[in-house]
């Protein structure tokens, strides 16, 4: 698999060297006689990792589910015990009136974050593949966003869109335009936190869209140029369709980590005014720990149906990463 | 012709850079603003008459969630790297029957949304008594970094030659040895990506502190600007001043750690 070798030579020094060489360790019928049998001694390293595991994905998982499928009030955080309702909390999620906002406003948001967040990433991996003078520098800047805490991010874009006292207002009112209240108003904050998560995400998209276009050999260019193709064909007969598996691969993961979104729209609106940029992970918090009582039930359903969702595109995923180590 | 064209894009990929950098410029520029300039019609695009007091409010107010992020923080990194360090060289080297299945565990693990954990780890840590404690956020933090360690550890082990191993094998070093002697010391580098990401990772943690850790006494930095955005909507200079104290890793990481960011950035996705 092409695309992976760049991570080899990053960790360079000493590693990246001898990557010829891999499986497993040779061993001599003498020693493996002697010493514990090697499977056991395997199992002994990945033991404390599995042991994680269960304790703290797989049973918070099942507490989970279980919680869903309870009817879980203060009472019972007391005492410890909780009726079973069966499907009670799902029916009651169901008909809610939050649910048909959440359920489109999640797919608005993951879908536009995504379609913007690619291209835009594409766009300034194409921009910085080729050769001028800082490119490296410019490129590594691009970065920070990425890399700041969440939170800080959403502060600064909710102080930005800031109705009365917001830069952007500010140059809208500039421009001769009307002032907007962009996080308070129901039609623009779901577009309000979607310009913020689109600016969070294109310093990853770029990343990985760059890694891809380095394990395009130089070779397939040249050919290209000298049978006097444009640059714009190039770039949609040869380096697109080229691109596609990292292509794939990047846009699923975006889609699992969009469908996780909390902190940028939590700061920024809290999924209001009303319902209008509330989103499943945003609903199912406001649940069970927006303040007042806790309805850790009803939360602990609204999260289980999000998790389907991620499962879902986490699947497609790994079906495409596999498919893409056997080429 | 062909220098000026040169020169040419790079001040296009600056003007580029300028635009996507300008919100944390902002962030910088408002964290000086006296706060009565702050509600100024339109803003001032510089500091002109800069104040210093959101700094100090964050010194004399912060100090506590600043050092409770670091334990948190460095406490979550020793977790992850324990942990994802042997399994990457079992998984890597040794290479048990099962262990696919382990990786792939590992995979679905990192799609669970945090949500969802966080409902879980409420309800597991309030029965074990670690709700609003540090511990309990180093805990539920090393979830958010221990698949990705063993994903770069496995990466980058098994690129150390079979050979080595083996000779260490010959002398009577015995798997632990081979793994503390050899193995570690010669990926070095993969710990240190690992370790910065997972620092990062706990140092932004807004979603398990604001639900584990939301009446402790000992809180993280995110709940330290969260509870400033709350209670006192006016002092955006002062809440913009801890945000910038907040991005200091980031920043540190990204001037002194570059390669290893990419690294882990390209690794992390794109490794099988």
């Amino acid at each position: 698999m092409r695309i992976a070798k760049t991570t080899n030579t990053v960790d360079g020094d000493d590693v990246g060297r001898v990557t010829g060489q891999a499986g497993p360790v040779t061993r001599t019928p003498r020693t493996r006689s002697a010493r514990l049998p090697s499977h056991l001694v395997a199992w002994a390293f990945l033991a404390p990792v599995v042991l994680y595991l269960a304790v703290f994905y797989a049973y918070p998982l099942g507490r989970n589910v279980d919680l869903s499928f309870r009817d879980y009030t203060l009472r019972s955080f007391i005492d410890g015990t909780a009726k079973f309702s069966g499907f009670d909390n799902y029916v009651e999620v169901i008909h809610s009136p939050t649910f048909v906002p959440a359920l489109t406003n999640t797919a608005v948001f993951t879908f536009v974050s995504i379609a913007f967040q690619f291209s835009i990433g594409l766009a300034l991996a194409v921009f910085f593949f080729k050769k001028f003078p800082l490119a490296a520098t410019l490129r590594a800047l691009f970065l920070v966003p990425w890399l700041l805490p969440l939170l800080v991010s959403a502060s600064v874009w909710a102080w930005m869109l800031n109705s009365e006292s917001g830069i952007v207002n500010s140059g809208l009112e500039h421009l001769g335009m009307h002032q907007i209240n962009w996080l308070t108003s129901p039609q623009w904050a779901l577009v309000s936190v979607l310009i913020a998560n689109i600016w969070i995400g294109i310093p990853f998209n770029l990343v990985l869209m760059y890694s891809g276009l380095q394990s395009i050999p130089g070779e397939v260019y040249e050919a290209a140029s000298l049978d006097g193709a444009s640059k714009w064909q190039v770039f949609w007969r040869i380096t697109f369709p080229l691109l596609r598996p990292v292509s794939a691969i990047t846009i699923l993961l975006g889609l699992v980590y969009t469908l996780k979104v909390f902190d940028i729209i939590w700061i920024m609106t809290r999924g209001g005014p009303g319902n209008s940029s509330v989103t499943f992970a945003i609903w199912s918090y406001r649940l069970g720990f927006g303040g007042g009582s806790p309805d850790l039930s009803p939360a602990a359903a609204v999260a289980n149906l999000l998790i389907l969702v991620a499962f879902a595109f986490g699947l497609v995923y790994i079906r495409m990463q596999r498919r893409l180590v056997e080429l | 012709m062909r220098k000026l064209r040169a020169g040419t894009t790079t001040l296009i990929g600056v003007v580029l850079t300028a635009v996507m950098l300008f919100p944390l410029y902002w962030m910088v520029n408002v964290s000086l603003t006296q706060p009565t300039m702050l509600r100024k019609d339109p803003p001032s695009l510089f500091p002109f008459d800069p104040t210093f007091d959101g700094y100090r409010a964050v010194l004399s107010q912060q100090g506590p969630y600043l050092l409770t992020s670091l334990i948190v923080g460095l406490g979550t990194v020793a977790l992850t790297v324990a942990l994802s360090a042997p399994a990457g060289y079992a998984l890597a080297k040794l290479r048990p029957r099962g262990g696919g299945t382990v990786s792939f565990i590992f995979l679905i693990a990192q799609m669970i949304p945090t949500i969802i954990m966080a409902m879980g780890f409420y309800l597991i840590f309030n029965s074990w008594g670690i709700l609003d404690t540090p511990w309990g956020l180093i805990l539920a933090d090393s979830t958010l970094a221990v698949p990705f360690g063993v994903l770069i550890f496995t990466a980058f082990m098994s690129g150390i030659p079979g050979e080595l191993l083996a000779a260490a094998h010959v002398d009577g070093a015995g798997p632990w040895r081979t793994f503390r002697s050899i193995v570690m010391p010669i990926s070095r580098n993969s710990v240190v990506t690992v370790a910065l990401f997972t620092f990062l990772w706990a140092w932004s943690d807004f979603m398990y502190a604001s639900t584990l850790d939301r009446g402790g006494s000992l809180q993280p930095i995110t709940m330290g600007i969260y509870r400033y955005i709350g209670n006192n909507t006016q002092d955006w200079n002062a809440i913009m001043a801890t945000a910038v104290v907040a991005s200091i890793p980031a920043t540190f990481l990204l001037v002194i750690a570059q390669r290893y960011v990419a690294a882990g950035v390209t690794a992390g996705a794109l490794k099988d």
